[in-house]
């Protein structure tokens, strides 16, 4: 059974005043699948991004994020649209005058009418997702890259979204933190079902989690390769795609 | 049995047998939608019958996530307390594994943690009062070397941060620090001209006036204005580039930190607050003026021959040359408040305020101590 698209993007404009980053661009997100959105630095990936997510108006088009236009919707809509999404930030955003336990709780106190022990219970269930157990009390600036990546991945999850949105989750980190936190992503996708949209130009990453990517181009501000990237790797028709792909510079 | 009953996508049904067993057979999701909801409803319920044993069957359960599996959790927890049996049919394995986790298990509260007791944050606070002093006279030194070595090396000045300074703490203060001396110049005759009056000495509301403002609130008022406009503004500015490493970026491509954020803002205070200071001094003559013409029936004529007469070159000269300490104390403070960051924004704000409660107090204190000199001086 086909499943249902849960992100349709309808001829997008984004840009900042005169100067359009992406022009009419569409694609689709299918529930449940980890799709990545790639492309080499300043083609407009976290333009976009921030658009999906909410953050900017685009200059034209429709985003619809399961079923309801977040570009155009009432204030009531929109908070149920926020609702459905979670935000994994490149520098994770933690709150840094509050514990982890405090950031993960946070969302939960504030959409939920659980008591505080069954809150206490249920951070330590989302920090034992992320392999964060015992760390509950330290304070962000205490632990270290990674696991502040897996700390901003539980508060992003608080409320189990549908979709979770993450902007360059392998930047900065070493290489076996980077595939672990791969493996957590292609695990909790598996378990729960989430929708995983990643903005991310890691290649190994790309690799490791994702079933279909769409790149795209600085030149001509569009989508040039939509699919999976081990089949776009060698057989794609154009050459920026495969050299995306293989390492390979044009000059 | 009753039926299947629901709770927002989550059917329920109880039974209970006479042995004092019960088991509840849940049908569809568990979810962050139903989880309060599924807890308020069966706990009332468990507490109200104290079972023996409850039994929960998740076989028609489709989805159940960790909010599902919290209620597990609760429910499970509830049977220990009233030391009854608790037995899951049909449970996934993962249920299985998050409800046998140990971690889940450990009694105390995550959020609330125990303050230290009186002595050890007594003791913290003085070792932290003490790292505060010491970089505190090391700033000192550091700023002096700064601008030391400024002046040997002219070329190394940021002339062009060092008017924009000028133009954020001076000229962009100008029509606040005019308005409130304006009004000081206006409550002070006003206030002064109803005792005065009295003895028919309506003229020497200019003296006072004039006096007063040159000497003492004409340079305090400005400071502590610049000290909530500017030394708030240096030390955010400063505490944000430290906590986004801009600071540690300077100092690895070989800027020293203090000669490139902290001289241009220090030097840029000196030199416009004692102008700035000029300008309330004129301004709140100019309130005096207006009270002393409109309601005292003295002409403009007499009312500025009256200030002329009372002010010497030595009072003008002592409220600009304190400004200019003062402007220095501002900046000084503001920029190491904004070094001291660590942490996050919490800090930054812990700065920020730190910066405009410590510049208000050097300035009354070293305000106080110009005017023992003064007195003991002559």
């Amino acid at each position: 059974m086909k499943k249902h698209e849960i992100i349709q993007v309808c001829n997008l404009i984004v840009g900042y005043g005169e100067d359009i980053v992406l022009d009419t661009i569409s694609f689709d997100v299918r529930e449940g699948e980890i799709f990545i959105v790639l492309g080499e630095s300043g083609c407009g990936k976290s333009t976009l991004l921030k658009h999906l997510i909410g953050l900017k108006k685009p200059l034209s088009g429709q985003i619809h994020i399961d079923g309801d236009d977040i570009t155009n919707c009432d204030e009531a809509t929109f908070k149920n649209i926020l609702r459905k999404i979670g935000v994994l930030y490149q520098s994770t955003a933690l709150f840094g005058s509050m514990t982890i336990a405090e950031n993960v709780s946070l969302p939960i106190k504030e959409y939920t009418h659980l008591t505080q022990k069954s809150v206490d219970t249920l951070v330590k269930m989302k920090l034992n997702m992320v392999h964060l157990n015992g760390y509950e009390n330290h304070l962000p600036s205490e632990i270290s890259g990674g696991m502040r990546k897996r700390a901003g991945l539980a508060r992003a999850m608080a409320l189990n979204p549908k979709i979770l949105f993450f902007d360059e989750p392998s930047a900065g980190l070493d290489p076996v933190t980077s595939v672990e936190l791969d493996k957590l992503i292609v695990h909790l996708n598996k378990r729960l079902g989430t929708t995983m949209v990643i903005v991310t130009h890691e290649l190994q990453s790309i690799f490791n989690v994702a079933h279909r990517v769409i790149m795209l181009d600085k030149q001509t501000k569009g989508i040039i390769a939509e699919g999976n990237p081990k089949h776009l790797k060698d057989h794609s028709d154009n050459p920026l795609v495969r050299n995306f792909f293989n390492r390979k510079s044009e000059h | 049995m009753d039926g299947f009953k629901d709770i927002q996508s989550c059917k329920y049904e109880i039974s209970e047998n006479h042995n004092g067993e019960i088991t509840i057979y849940l049908q569809g999701k568990m979810d962050s939608g139903n989880a309060s909801q599924l807890i308020e409803l069966f706990g009332p319920l468990i507490k109200d019958r104290s079972p023996d044993s409850l039994t929960v069957d998740l076989k028609k359960i489709t989805y159940l996530d960790d909010f599902g599996a919290l209620v597990l959790v609760e429910l499970r927890d509830m049977m220990t307390a009233l030391k009854g049996h608790f037995n899951l049919k049909n449970a996934r394995e993962e249920v299985l594994f998050t409800l046998g986790s140990e971690t889940l298990a450990e009694p105390q509260s995550l959020i609330r943690v125990r303050p230290p007791n009186m002595f050890i944050r007594l003791g913290d606070a003085i070792l932290r009062y003490a790292t505060d002093v010491k970089y505190l006279i090391s700033f000192v030194g550091s700023v002096c070397l700064a601008f030391t070595y400024s002046f040997l090396h002219p070329k190394s000045f940021r002339v062009d941060d060092t008017f924009l300074y000028m133009q954020k703490t001076g000229i962009d203060a100008l029509p606040i620090v005019g308005m409130i001396s304006f009004l000081m110049g206006l409550i002070m005759a006003f206030m002064s001209s109803v005792q005065l009056q009295m003895f028919g000495a309506n003229i020497y509301v200019a003296s006072l006036v004039s006096l007063a403002m040159t000497r003492e609130f004409g340079p305090i008022m400005t400071a502590i204005i610049v000290a909530g406009r500017s030394g708030s503004s240096f030390a955010s500015e400063i505490g944000t580039m430290q906590i986004s490493e801009e600071v540690d970026a300077l100092f690895t491509m070989g800027f020293d930190p203090t000669r490139y954020l902290a001289v241009p803002k220090i030097l840029a205070s000196v030199l416009v607050v004692p102008i700035l200071t000029l300008f309330s001094d004129v301004f709140a003559i100019a309130g005096g003026l207006a009270v002393g013409v409109l309601m005292l029936d003295l002409t403009a004529n007499a009312y500025i021959l009256q200030t002329v007469k009372t002010l010497s070159l030595f009072d003008v000269l002592l409220g600009i040359f304190k400004s200019s300490i003062f402007a220095f104390l501002i900046s000084w403070i503001g920029c190491l408040r904004g070094f001291r960051v660590r942490g996050g924004a919490a800090s930054v704000g812990q700065a920020t305020t730190s910066a405009v409660v410590s510049g208000i107090f050097l300035i009354i204190l070293f305000d106080s101590i110009f005017a023992l000199m003064l007195r003991y001086l002559g």
